[in-house]
């Protein structure tokens, strides 16, 4: 970034709560069922119908604005946002306007190794619209009105982020966060996380310049690369000395550029109002406290967790405890072992590399905590080698057997029997008289040839330790 | 002449004798509607087959010993903005002129479970929106005492159908005074419940925070039999009171002695028709002579009540009636060239006039900038308004007052002048904005138009409006009558 100028970002989240049923109707939420097969009268905003409050949604609300360090009003409400869009059945959103659900947040997370902290300004709640469907010939508009009325939380934060390299670590801690209290899915490829970032740039030392509005950010990546397109942007048009507009702009994927949507001058004025169908809800601290309780244990505290009782490094911890999944799968993997830095390792290297290559996700791992347990088990007790465990790694993953079996059947076990590899050891010495000749001439590394040529006449299954030292004795009887 | 009136609560027990069946009692006033409908135009859907259905299902039921519901064969009109499955509700207006409802609402449902025999929808004013029924899409009704002056509104259909004999009992809803005052303009019992007392799930909102329905009878007892069957806590409204309604017929007959009367003098203002203030005036000593006591008092915050409801009911009525955009149901105009003509032609077609006046009032009191000095404002005199009738319920079981400070008046006398007509329901308004219950009773007439005298209750104490009315009408020997509705009727 050029110059002197510096970057102000807002982020706006809004993640589908994974309830049951929908906020206001008892309509199932789940997703990519048939098109308008999960509506009813009320979410489909009938004449004479009426709102009644989901309770699991508020919980799920407070559970994530409880995560997000939030103060949760003790008094809110709900209000009418008034607009006109198809795929709005009631020709208003029932949101929260001035008394949202909770305010006053925080959130950490680590850049560079520094750890930063971004305030929240707001959690609040309200119902989601539906999808409007083209045509591909482009003759008709269809509505699918499924995901109406699916409760969302919305969490806004205070324009404290300062790159969009910032912007997506924010986002990055948020899901986790999220995932950790389960309330959402947080699946941006299936739009229970969306995310809409306020962006401005300004001289140093100056006030804030003008926020333009990105919208359509459909992945973490999106939101950086539409951050830095429009950060560029601004910077050039000031530069040139040219203002920027107020303004919602569209990510466009495809052209890697921002385009402008509508001016935010002309947008709509929503008229919000206290929605009259739904009475103020009191909310009492000793209920929150009680919801605050059901709060898993999260991530920051999970990672210190980690690094304190594992030994594992701190980059390692945070690499781990960033999905919920992942953590509890390598605490179960972790629990029978002598070393769990060692369990980290496989974790983080054969197992991540293993669901990388087969386009897995955390909730998705094939092999059992058992069994991986079972096979790293299988090298401390000398039955096999690390090099071994890593051959037969994609096996136990793709059928999660018992590992111990797995290589008893491929006759794998480490061989122990010191006649056997003598034999080996024998031959290769009579097979390379010129290494032999190397070595006594005093070049000591040429020995690694012949522990190589024992280790592959036992395919692998000599102990190395013991094979070189027979080499040496062998070689030091002769 | 029209025929022999009868109530429900007669009916009820003839029906449950034996000694009438309800289909007879449905034909009789199926053939009634036939007979004066064309005049008086009170309904917008007739549903006879329905109807008959329902009651031959009772009468069944009775002859195999089964137990009958309180409204047990008893014909009942609802308005036509009560959602009724499979029965098409227009709310009166062209917007929903076909709209055929996949549900029915609360009301509806627990009138189907105590027996009742719906034989249609009444006609009102377009979105319940209106003091004389002339804002119907489709034609006003007409007061049957005298065809050439309105019912009144919005439920003008549902008070019409009753005093004509084509129902026995209706249900209308009531935002502003429109269950009151067409009941004080055809001389029926008409009662606005407190809010929340009835469920409004299913009733087609115009002013959510105000919205209540209520019944329109010949009488009293039938006023509280029909409350009683609709009344009470439903999960489905939010706003729906937590309450377990009594036995409104426990002690009805009970007296007023020692009942205390406010009597509010803001209620009598410059525009009070003499004869009416008089009737009124005689209805309350004919309560004191009973061994009440009425006093003078003062609501001082009423003439802002209009205000403001002329800016929360439009203010609300702008967001509900967003849903009527062509996409999903009711009509779509045809020919628009994109998304923004279709809502604008679809919405200039759909609704009429004063509809269109009220939206743009409540779209303009929410605006931004506005928001402040007109809805916030309206919300603080609402509040003032309240509180008037707290300080007067200190000191008073009842507030007694005309319903309307006129009679019914003509077709047409003020449909020029939407201000001439709000002024209309300066009576009933501010009871709305409190939520407490009004009953209005006939009192007396003025050259054979109806004067409904206004009785205001405590939140939740319909019994005592009840107990109080039903001393007025066992005092004046009140006997229920049905309204010629024009010549040459069959009898």
């Amino acid at each position: 970034m050029s110059g002197d100028f510096e970057t102000v970002i807002g982020v706006e989240v809004h993640a589908e709560l994974s309830t049951q049923t929908k906020i206001f109707c008892q309509c199932p939420t789940a997703f990519g069922a048939e098109p308008n097969s999960q509506v009813c009268p009320i979410c489909l905003g009938m004449p004479g119908t009426l709102p009644v409050l989901n309770e699991a949604a508020l919980e799920a609300a407070v559970k994530a604005a409880l995560a997000l360090n939030c103060k949760v009003a003790g008094h809110t409400k709900f209000d009418r946002k008034n607009y006109f869009y198809p795929d709005l059945p009631k020709g208003y959103q029932i949101s929260q306007f001035d008394q949202p659900l909770a305010t006053e947040g925080w959130l950490e997370f680590d850049l560079d190794g520094k750890a930063r902290r971004v305030r929240v300004r707001r959690v609040h709640l309200e119902e989601d619209a539906g999808k409007s469907l083209h045509t591909t010939a482009g003759e008709a508009t269809l509505v699918d009105f499924n995901r109406t009325g699916v409760p969302l939380i919305e969490i806004v934060s205070e324009p404290d982020l300062r790159s969009p390299e910032e912007a997506r670590a924010y986002l990055t801690k948020l899901k986790t966060l999220i995932e950790y209290t389960g309330v959402s899915d947080v699946k941006m490829e299936e739009g229970s996380l969306r995310c809409d970032c306020n962006v401005s740039v300004h001289h140093a030392g100056s006030e804030f310049g003008t926020p333009v509005e990105l919208k359509n950010l459909n992945s973490f990546r999106a939101v950086k690369l539409a951050l830095e397109y429009e950060v560029e942007r601004q910077v050039k048009l000031l530069e040139g000395g040219g203002s920027v507009a107020r303004e919602t702009r569209l990510w466009d994927e495809k052209a890697d550029q921002t385009r402008p949507m509508r001016s935010k001058e002309l947008s709509h004025d929503y008229r919000y109002f206290p929605e009259p169908d739904l009475v103020p809800l009191v909310i009492d601290q000793a209920w929150v406290e009680k919801v605050r309780g059901t709060l898993p244990e999260l991530p920051d505290a999970k990672r210190e967790r980690f690094a304190r009782r594992y030994g594992l490094p701190e980059y390692d911890a945070g690499v781990i405890t960033a999905s919920p999944a992942l953590a509890t799968y390598f605490e179960r993997a972790a629990a029978p072992a002598k070393d769990p830095k060692k369990v980290a390792n496989w974790v983080l290297g054969e197992l991540l590399a293993y669901l990388n290559a087969h386009g897995l996700g955390f909730d998705q791992i094939p092999v059992s905590p058992e069994n991986l347990a079972a096979l790293i088990g299988l090298i401390e007790r000398g039955v096999i080698s690390g090099t071994i465990a890593k051959t037969v790694f994609p096996e136990v993953c793709a059928t999660n057997r018992d590992p111990e079996s797995i290589v008893k059947e491929k006759g794998l076990v480490v061989i122990n029997d010191e006649g056997a590899i003598v034999e080996a050891v024998l031959k290769a010495i009579a097979d390379n008289p010129s290494v032999v000749a190397e070595i006594k001439g005093g070049k000591e590394r040429a020995m690694g040839f012949l522990v190589g040529q024992v280790m592959k006449a036992t395919k692998g299954r000599a102990n190395p330790e013991t094979v070189n030292r027979l080499v040496r004795e062998k070689l030091a009887e002769r | 002449m029209a025929p022999e009136a009868i109530t429900a609560h007669k009916l009820r027990e003839r029906i449950g004798s034996g000694e009438v069946s309800a289909e007879e009692a449905t034909r009789i006033v199926l053939d009634r509607i036939e007979a004066v409908d064309g005049r008086v135009k009170a309904f917008l859907t007739v549903t006879p087959e329905a109807a008959l259905a329902q009651a031959r299902a009772i009468d069944a039921a009775r002859r195999r010993g089964q137990k009958l519901g309180p409204l047990a064969g008893v014909p009942v009109a609802v308005k036509d903005n009560f959602c009724t499955e499979g029965v098409r509700t227009t709310c009166g207006s062209r917007i929903l002129e076909n709209f055929v409802p996949p549900y029915s609402g609360t009301a509806v449902r627990r009138l189907a479970e105590a027996g009742a025999v719906i034989v249609g929808k009444t006609n009102m004013d377009e979105f319940a929106m209106g003091s004389s029924n002339e804002n119907s899409a489709f034609f006003p009704a007409h007061n049957p005492w005298d065809l050439e002056r309105v019912p009144g509104g919005s439920s003008g259909g549902s008070a019409a159908a009753v005093i004509a004999g084509e129902t026995v009992v209706a249900y209308g809803s009531d935002t502003g005074g429109s269950v009151r005052q067409p009941a004080s303009f055809c001389g029926v019992v008409g009662l606005k419940p407190t809010y929340g007392l009835i469920s409004r799930f299913g009733l087609v909102a115009f002013a959510s925070s105000l919205d209540q329905i209520g019944p329109l009878t010949l009488d009293v007892t039938d006023a509280a039999l029909a409350l009683q069957a609709v009344a009470g806590h439903d999960p489905l409204d939010s706003t729906s009171a937590r309450h377990d309604p009594p036995d409104y017929l426990d002690g009805i007959d009970r007296g007023v002695k020692g009942l205390r009367i406010g009597v509010p003098r803001e209620y009598f203002g410059a525009g009070t028709e003499p004869a009416v203030e008089a009737a009124v005036r005689k209805a309350i000593d004919i309560l004191t002579g009973l061994g009440a006591t009425a006093e003078e008092c003062s609501l001082p915050n009423t003439d802002h009540a209009l205000s403001a409801y002329y800016i929360i009911a439009p203010a609300e009525a702008s967001a509900n009636l967003a849903r009527y955009d062509g996409v999903r149901y009711g009509l779509r105009a045809a020919g628009a060239e994109d998304l923004t003509d279709m809502y604008a032609k679809t919405r200039a077609q759909g609704f009429g006039a004063e509809v269109k006046r009220r939206i743009m009032l409540g779209t303009y009191a929410l605006s931004s900038g506005y928001y402040d000095a007109y809805y916030l404002k309206a919300q603080k005199v609402r509040t003032l308004v309240r509180r008037d009738f707290e300080r007067a319920f200190a000191k008073y079981d009842v507030l007694a007052a005309p319903t309307s400070p006129t009679v019914a008046f003509k077709l047409g006398e003020r449909a020029e002048n939407p201000l001439a007509m709000y002024l209309a329901d300066v009576c009933t308004i501010p009871v709305n904005l409190a939520g407490l219950p009004g009953l209005s009773i006939p009192c007396g007439d003025d050259r054979g138009l109806p004067i409904g005298l206004q009785l205001i209750g405590k939140p939740l104490d319909e019994a005592t409006l009840f107990r109080a009315a039903f001393a007025h009408e066992q005092a004046t020997g009140f006997k229920p009558k049905l309204a010629p509705a024009g010549k040459g009727e069959r009898t």
